[in-house]
């Protein structure tokens, strides 16, 4: 969003840019919890998210970010889950959700150097 | 006749260095205990905890007590081999100082009697003496056939799996498997040089001497015996055999009052060493005999520990569901030293071994997420509500309204005025957070949530999940008194704020893990349950009961696994044909009722459909009553 002075706004490309993009994240994940693999990103998960009423976090938007290798958001925001466990029970195709984000944790702190997590 | 001869040189070698080395290691885990534990230590010394831990010492780890209970065979195993060994050698010395030359020998006299004293006399009282010293002997060599047999065929002795070995661990089983052995020949051709010994040695060995050489024969075995003690104890400290001077240490510890705690310390440490790997709790573990995964058991896990591996995978891909802390016949509190590894977020071991392994050395890592700042920025509309009872209903029973709805009733018959905490918005209770080793984290949410208590000043809080039960009693600080959906339909019960039907279905009751063996209540739901229906037991129940394979704690078991350790604890449950398997756990409900074709429901569930329309008019308030409950059981 560069202005927003004229009423309208300029929209940045919308264009996967695998070149930037870094899948090293989601290449640990797969290694680790092989059931992300499994993911339809259906968003199952994301409606009965505890967490989700109080913050803004979903699943399914860090899967695919993720998958896609734009990890900036899911750096920031994967650290608002409450591991309560009800995203395994909805998930229609038996990801360990709880899985992959103790992982994608893991990855962002071994890979990234991440200490925060 | 000699006083010495160079083949003792090994066993003395190493026994004073196994007694030098224990000592040693006592004053050092003695000295890294924390101020309160050695003042525990110290008045336990002079206390009545000193005699319960003789007491313990002699039954439990000489008699093998509840491993004989639970496997018979296996307990005479071990017990004859310990308890065994322990009285050859008070008689064997008795007998060095009754029969020797002199008075009060060194130790080697009495191992090595028969070379030094081939033939003692003919008196009644050493005929006598060799007769026992012979049945002891037999005694230890026939728990050692079993021990051997073991080894191959675990089945013989009721064991399912034992435990794999490392090429450390096989040297000194074997240098303990031929000690015996060894010894019985080498007395057998003592004794048929000489024409002495008893039934045993006096048999063997007249009958060896028959046609063998047996005086220069009987030397070198003397040799053997010698040399498998003295390998046996230098190798005993980097062994699994390190428990059997640890274990006295530990039950002492235990009994002056020590707990494992949250934080690597000596006591976390002396169990990892006194466990004695003897495999009961693979067999107690459903993650073994369902799912096939036999690398995680605390066997396992203490291993690693000892050896400083990397422990990730062994600590979290657990049930946490308490099974085999029930049948550790150490009695080493499983869960909470697991517990300490999730907690280790640096991903590297707590201790480094020096010196072989001989000693350990405690590292203090910086942890890892030491960060102040918060990590929820929680924006939340709840408003709290002032009542006298609060509702927490759980993550886990949102996901199964019927146990809301059916408490929502029971409510409303009880004339109570409830507020319902987490009816729209509601966060995590943390406990989950918590079992994955993220206890800051879990402090926000347990702040957040202790906040909105207080705030309604209620005095009782009510809730339909056993997780959530456990956390809000150990870490919760609020005034407020916490109950399972159980308790407070038994008191209503008690009470008779509530009119119930009774309904003749048969009903099976599955213990939830973190409400039996984490929490400890068997009774109330039970009690419930009988009160409306027909309450039929199961092998497996209280203490032995199932986990349906979804707990929380288990981050990394795939959901296919947690589906496989569901069917067969359903299986189980159901084998005598009940209309009703009863849980008290939405979570417990939520995964059986997949795979369930008989009904599941929770115990609010049940009792929800008997209440009955004509209600009682005397309605006292449950909480009043529980106190004359308390006063009546202390007093």
């Amino acid at each position: 969003m560069k202005s927003n002075k004229f009423g309208f706004t300029l929209s940045e490309p919308r264009v996967i840019d695998y070149e930037a993009n870094n899948r090293q994240i989601a290449e640990y994940i797969f290694d680790h919890e092989p059931t992300f693999r499994l993911c339809i990103e259906c968003g199952a998960c994301a409606a009965t998210c505890t967490a989700g009423q109080f913050m803004t976090f979903s699943l399914r938007e860090l899967n695919v970010l993720l998958k896609r290798g734009e990890n900036d958001i899911p750096r920031q925001r994967i650290k608002n889950c409450m591991f309560c466990g009800k995203c395994i029970l909805v998930c229609p195709r038996g990801v360990n959700t709880r899985g992959v984000i103790f992982h994608a944790r893991e990855a962002f702190r071994k890979i990234e150097g991440n200490e925060r997590f | 006749m000699k006083d010495f001869d160079p083949f003792v040189i090994p066993f003395n070698v190493g026994l004073y260095f196994i007694l030098i080395y224990s000592v040693v290691r006592c004053v050092i885990w003695f000295r890294q205990l924390s101020r309160a534990d050695k003042l525990r230590l110290q008045r336990g010394f002079f206390s009545r905890a000193f005699g319960e831990s003789l007491r313990e010492i002699f039954m439990e780890s000489l008699i093998h007590r509840k491993i004989l209970k639970a496997k018979p065979v296996l307990g005479y195993m071990h017990m004859s081999l310990a308890f065994g060994w322990f009285l050859l050698i008070v008689f064997g010395t008795l007998e060095a100082d009754i029969f020797g030359k002199s008075h009060l020998n060194p130790p080697y006299k009495a191992i090595f009697f028969r070379f030094f004293n081939p033939g003692h006399g003919n008196s009644l009282l050493a005929e006598i003496w060799e007769f026992i010293m012979d049945l002891l002997l037999a005694f230890i060599l026939s728990g050692l056939l079993l021990a051997i047999v073991k080894r191959f065929l675990p089945g013989v002795v009721g064991m399912k799996k034992t435990t794999k070995l490392r090429l450390r661990d096989k040297i000194a089983l074997t240098a303990l498997w031929l000690v015996f052995p060894s010894r019985l020949i080498a007395e057998s051709l003592t004794c048929g040089a000489h024409g002495s010994g008893s039934f045993l040695t006096g048999t063997t060995g007249a009958w060896l001497a028959s046609f063998l050489p047996a005086e220069s024969l009987a030397y070198p075995f003397w040799w053997l015996y010698s040399l498998s003690l003295g390998v046996f104890f230098i190798l005993l400290p980097v062994t699994r055999y390190m428990h059997i001077p640890t274990e006295l240490f530990l039950i002492f510890m235990r009994n002056s009052g020590i707990t494992t705690g949250d934080k690597a310390g000596t006591f976390a440490e002396v169990e990892v060493h006194s466990c004695s790997s003897c495999g009961m709790c693979i067999d107690a573990c459903q993650m073994s005999f369902v799912t096939g995964i036999n690398n995680i058991q605390p066997v396992y896990l203490h291993r690693a520990l000892r050896n400083n591996e990397d422990v990730t995978e062994k600590a979290y891909n657990c049930l946490m569901c308490g099974r085999c802390e029930e049948a550790c016949p150490v009695g080493i509190e499983v869960s909470a030293v697991r517990m300490i590894q999730r907690r280790n977020k640096t991903g590297k071991p707590l201790y480094e071994n020096r010196w072989m392994g001989y000693f350990r050395e405690h590292l203090n890592h910086e942890p890892a997420s030491s960060g102040k700042t918060q990590n929820y920025k929680i924006r939340s509309n709840i408003r709290v509500e002032k009542a006298d009872t609060i509702y927490f209903a759980g993550c886990m029973t949102h996901l199964t309204p019927g146990i809301k709805e059916a408490m929502i009733k029971i409510f409303r018959a009880a004339n109570e005025k409830v507020w319902f905490m987490d009816e729209v918005e509601g966060a995590c209770c943390g406990r989950p957070l918590m079992l994955a080793g993220n206890d800051r984290e879990a402090r926000e949410l347990i702040n957040f949530n202790s906040d909105l208590i207080w705030k309604s000043g209620a005095s009782k809080l009510v809730t339909s999940c056993p997780i959530c039960y456990n956390i809000f009693r150990s870490s919760y600080y609020i005034d407020t008194e916490i109950l399972h959906h159980s308790q407070y339909i038994k008191n209503l019960i008690d009470n008779e704020a509530i009119r119930f039907n009774y309904s003749h279905k048969k009903v099976v009751y599955h213990d939830p893990c973190e409400l039996g063996r984490v929490a400890g209540i068997y009774e109330e739901p039970r009690d419930v349950v009988s009160w409306v229906a027909d309450l039929v037991s199961v092998p497996e129940e209280a203490e032995k009961s199932l986990c349906c394979g979804n707990s929380l704690a288990n981050i990394f078991l795939p959901p296919s696994k947690k589906n496989a350790i569901a069917v067969d604890a359903i299986k189980r449950l159901t084998a005598g044909n009940p209309d009703i398997v009863a849980t008290s756990c939405p979570l417990c409900k939520k995964t059986f009722s997949r795979v369930s074709k008989t009904r599941v429901a929770d115990i609010a569930e049940i009792v929800a459909e008997e209440i009955s329309s004509v209600q009682s008019k005397r309605i006292r308030t449950a909480s009043v009553n529980l106190r004359e409950m308390v006063n009546q059981l202390l007093g």
